[in-house]
């Protein structure tokens, strides 16, 4: 693989740097002695300004073995690793094969701890200190961005730790969201509602549903258009895990509670999205993940 | 052309008096002769005091674990009841910058002290030179043995004190590890041949230095490596002690006699046996001067005053004296007069002030730390009851080697709530010895209690057993 379009640069790079460690070599050769008139009274035999002397003050050969060294090392270096231009070194070593090999490493090495995990159920696994170690650091890695340190989210990001789910709360279906995301699709209603008018009767029902604060007039006039609901959260406004429509009779607002806040869901309809993480997690990361999610809202706390 | 210009560029061209020097030079291998005097005792002394603190002090045992123990995995370092953190740096720093003043102070009034008796290099040298010492003899059966052709006895004399040399250099970096490993266990690793692969690189290697540097680079280290030598004589001044040849008394110098006193006369003390050069470690003549090389150590001092001695002449003619004291004739009283100059007062206040700075906060340091990280995803947001809620996390961090517990109150708003998951109630914490615990913290006020923006507040943890209270600042946000 050459980063170049031909190789003139290569043979550049490459010539310049034999040529500058070669250099080196001579340079140290050169200066390794020097002449001098007037005999040898222990400088350098150059005057200057009269009477200014500089004293000869040689270097020992252990130092200079040093720099031979250097120069060894360099070209035991270009032959083992890229530098020479477009050259692969006798290894063929490169960054990113080192980082895939210290990944590959590192997954052989947390193979075993994972692997006891393997035919364990979900559900025996929430309790296992391991489990709880190893599933909060995942957690708050790949997790707490969205949905908070204390997995109880925020407008938007959904209450980890409550019994509402959206999309079903088992151990299999967490495990399901994590690895493939979710994509939460409300379609904007307004138009098959009808008037502005109407869409706040609608809103008033829906509070109504959950016993919010309403007015019981306009929720009764509303009941009527809540059959556009209906379809997917249900007659009773219960919700659809399977379709990940909300239950509206409950108090849990993800996005917003209050008559404004609905009006807005009915005309604008909300699309939401929960990334899958299945690229970026291994599925025994996952199960641990999931493990320790179902733990939040099913375990007894402390 | 002048007939004279003529002449001057044949003689600039013709090749007379021109010679080729050498800019690279072979180190001379130097053997130094023993030595033993007051100067030699003290140094003695020092070393046997450093290094049984070196070699002793892994070995000390408190509690269930090392006394000394830098425990750099776990990134605790444990010395005797005292647990550092990373966060404890500033204790390095201190410990840095008083080693430095230190060094200021002892260089301007003793010159060259920490390179004489107490530097590594110096006490591994003497070490490593009391060993080739023991088994190939003084400085005339070393040069005698060096020269000598290759025999049986020879090879046997120089593996003898290869293996007492590697022996001892294995067993420096074995102590050394042993401050980061634990060295009970490094020993058992090292018998049952299982030790770490880490472990052994930095034995074998800080074993390597030792014997490299302590058997073969010797005085090469002062000479050409050491920054601090070169830069300790610019601490110097003239009241600086440093070890001098009295020029006055010794010269002009000559081995006279004691049968024939017309032949020392006019003579001065110095009888020119090289004693003084025998015994140098670095191979130059004190009577030259004061010299780059000279390392302090005084060994010419002793080795003369037993010649002294030996001639009924009085000691010092090779000493520790000041320029000043030298110059203008001192008396011994005078020069120590001038150790208590305005820059070593200055040096010593400046150092016991750091030093007892240290201590003092050493011992008032707080049992435990506490970090606050405000979560950065979720600003605030509204919870049952009409609340609004900020997150934070809280790290505490417990200094002893005991589990205590920690009540975690909050300030700064009125009816704030704190709310902790993995709490008991009262907002108590647990934390294990020496453990860093991260918990997660819910504040909360209600809803509307506050004007929109940032407001700060204090969280303040208090060790429920040594009733101490720290206290870190935060901000809550309520949004508009």
């Amino acid at each position: 693989m050459s980063d170049f379009i031909n190789n003139f640069w290569s043979i550049f790079i490459a010539s310049i740097t034999v040529v500058g460690i070669a250099g080196c070599a001579i340079l140290l050769w050169l200066t390794s002695k020097m002449k001098i008139t007037g005999g040898n009274d222990g400088t350098s035999g150059h005057v200057w300004d009269e009477d200014l002397k500089e004293m000869n003050n040689p270097l020992p050969f252990w130092w200079v073995g040093l720099f031979v060294l250097t120069i060894i090392f360099a070209f035991g270096y270009l032959y083992i690793f890229p530098g020479l231009g477009s050259y692969d070194g006798s290894k063929s070593w490169s960054s990113v094969a080192q980082h895939d090999e210290q990944v590959a490493d590192a997954n052989a090495e947390l193979a075993p701890v994972y692997a006891k995990f393997a035919d364990m159920k979900i559900e025996d696994m929430a309790a296992m200190p391991e489990v709880k170690a190893i599933g909060e650091r995942l957690y708050m890695n790949n997790c707490a961005q969205c949905h908070a340190s204390d997995a109880r989210g925020t407008r938007g990001f959904p209450n980890l730790t409550d019994h509402d789910w959206l999309y079903g709360g088992s151990p299999e279906t967490i495990q399901t969201t994590i690895t493939g995301g979710r994509n939460g699709m409300m379609p904007p209603m307004g138009a098959m509602v009808g008037s502005d008018e109407e869409i706040s009767n609608l809103a008033h029902y829906v509070l109504s549903l959950s016993g919010s604060q309403h007015d019981a007039d306009k929720a009764a006039a509303g009941q009527e258009k809540f059959a556009v609901c209906a379809a997917c959260h249900g007659p009773e406004g219960k919700g659809n895990q399977a379709l990940g429509a909300p239950n509206l009779a409950d108090n849990i607002w993800l996005h917003g509670a209050g008559e404004a806040a609905i009006i807005s869901r009915i005309k604008e309809g909300k699309m939401n999205q929960m990334p899958a993480q299945k690229g970026r997690l291994t599925p025994e990361q996952i199960k641990v993940l999931a493990a320790y999610v179902w733990g939040f809202s099913n375990l007894a706390a402390e | 052309m002048t007939q004279e210009a003529k002449a001057l560029r044949e003689e600039a061209k013709s090749p007379v008096n021109e010679e080729v020097i050498s800019l690279y030079q072979s180190q001379e291998k130097i053997y130094p002769r023993s030595v033993s005097g007051y100067f030699a005792k003290w140094r003695w002394v020092i070393i046997w005091l450093t290094q049984l603190f070196f070699y002793g002090v892994p070995w000390i045992q408190w509690g269930q674990r090392q006394a000394f123990l830098f425990d750099l995995e776990a990134k605790r370092f444990y010395i005797f009841n005292l647990v550092l953190y990373p966060q404890d740096l500033i204790y390095l720093t201190a410990i840095l910058i008083i080693s430095a003043l230190s060094l200021f102070l002892f260089t301007a009034v003793m010159g060259r002290l920490w390179c004489g008796y107490s530097c590594p290099q110096t006490v591994y040298t003497e070490i490593f030179m009391w060993i080739e010492r023991v088994i190939e003899g003084d400085r005339p059966k070393r040069m005698k043995l060096d020269a000598a052709p290759w025999s049986i006895k020879k090879l046997l004399t120089k593996s003898s004190k290869q293996f007492a040399w590697l022996v001892f250099a294995f067993w420096t970096g074995f102590t050394f590890v042993g401050y980061f490993t634990p060295i009970r266990e490094l020993m058992a690793d090292f018998t049952q041949m299982q030790v770490g692969s880490w472990d052994l690189f930095w034995v074998l290697f800080y074993g390597f230095a030792t014997y490299g540097n302590a058997g073969y680079m010797r005085e090469q280290v002062c000479k050409y490596m050491c920054p601090y030598a070169r830069f300790q004589s610019a601490m110097f001044d003239n009241d600086t002690l440093m070890v001098t040849y009295d020029e006055g008394r010794g010269e002009p110098r000559g081995a006279g006699s004691r049968k024939n006193t017309t032949k020392t006369e006019g003579l001065g003390d110095c009888i020119d046996c090289s004693l003084c050069v025998q015994v140098c470690p670095t191979g130059i003549d004190i009577r030259d001067g004061l010299q780059y090389e000279c390392i302090g150590c005084g060994a010419c001092a002793d080795v003369c005053n037993t010649v002294m001695d030996k001639i009924n002449k009085p000691h010092g003619l090779v000493k520790y004296t000041t320029l000043n004291a030298v110059n203008q004739g001192w008396s011994r009283l005078d020069m120590m007069k001038r150790i208590f100059r305005p820059r070593v007062l200055i040096y010593s206040a400046v150092l016991w002030t750091l030093i007892i700075a240290v201590g003092v906060s050493l011992w008032h340091r707080p049992l435990f730390k506490v970090d606050i990280v405000r979560d950065r995803q979720v600003l605030a947001r509204l919870v049952e009851g009409g609340m609004l809620e900020n997150i934070y996390r809280m790290q505490i961090m417990n200094a002893t080697e005991s589990t205590h517990e920690y009540q975690v109150k909050v300030s700064g708003l009125e009816d704030m709530q704190v709310s902790m998951e993995g709490a008991k109630k009262d907002n108590l914490i647990k934390v294990a010895p020496a453990e860093a615990r991260w918990i997660v913290v819910s504040v909360d006020v209600p809803d509307g209690s506050a004007e929109p923006g940032s407001h700060p507040i204090v969280f303040d943890i208090q060790s429920l057993d040594s009733q101490e209270v720290i206290s870190e600042e935060s901000i809550f946000l309520v949004p508009r």
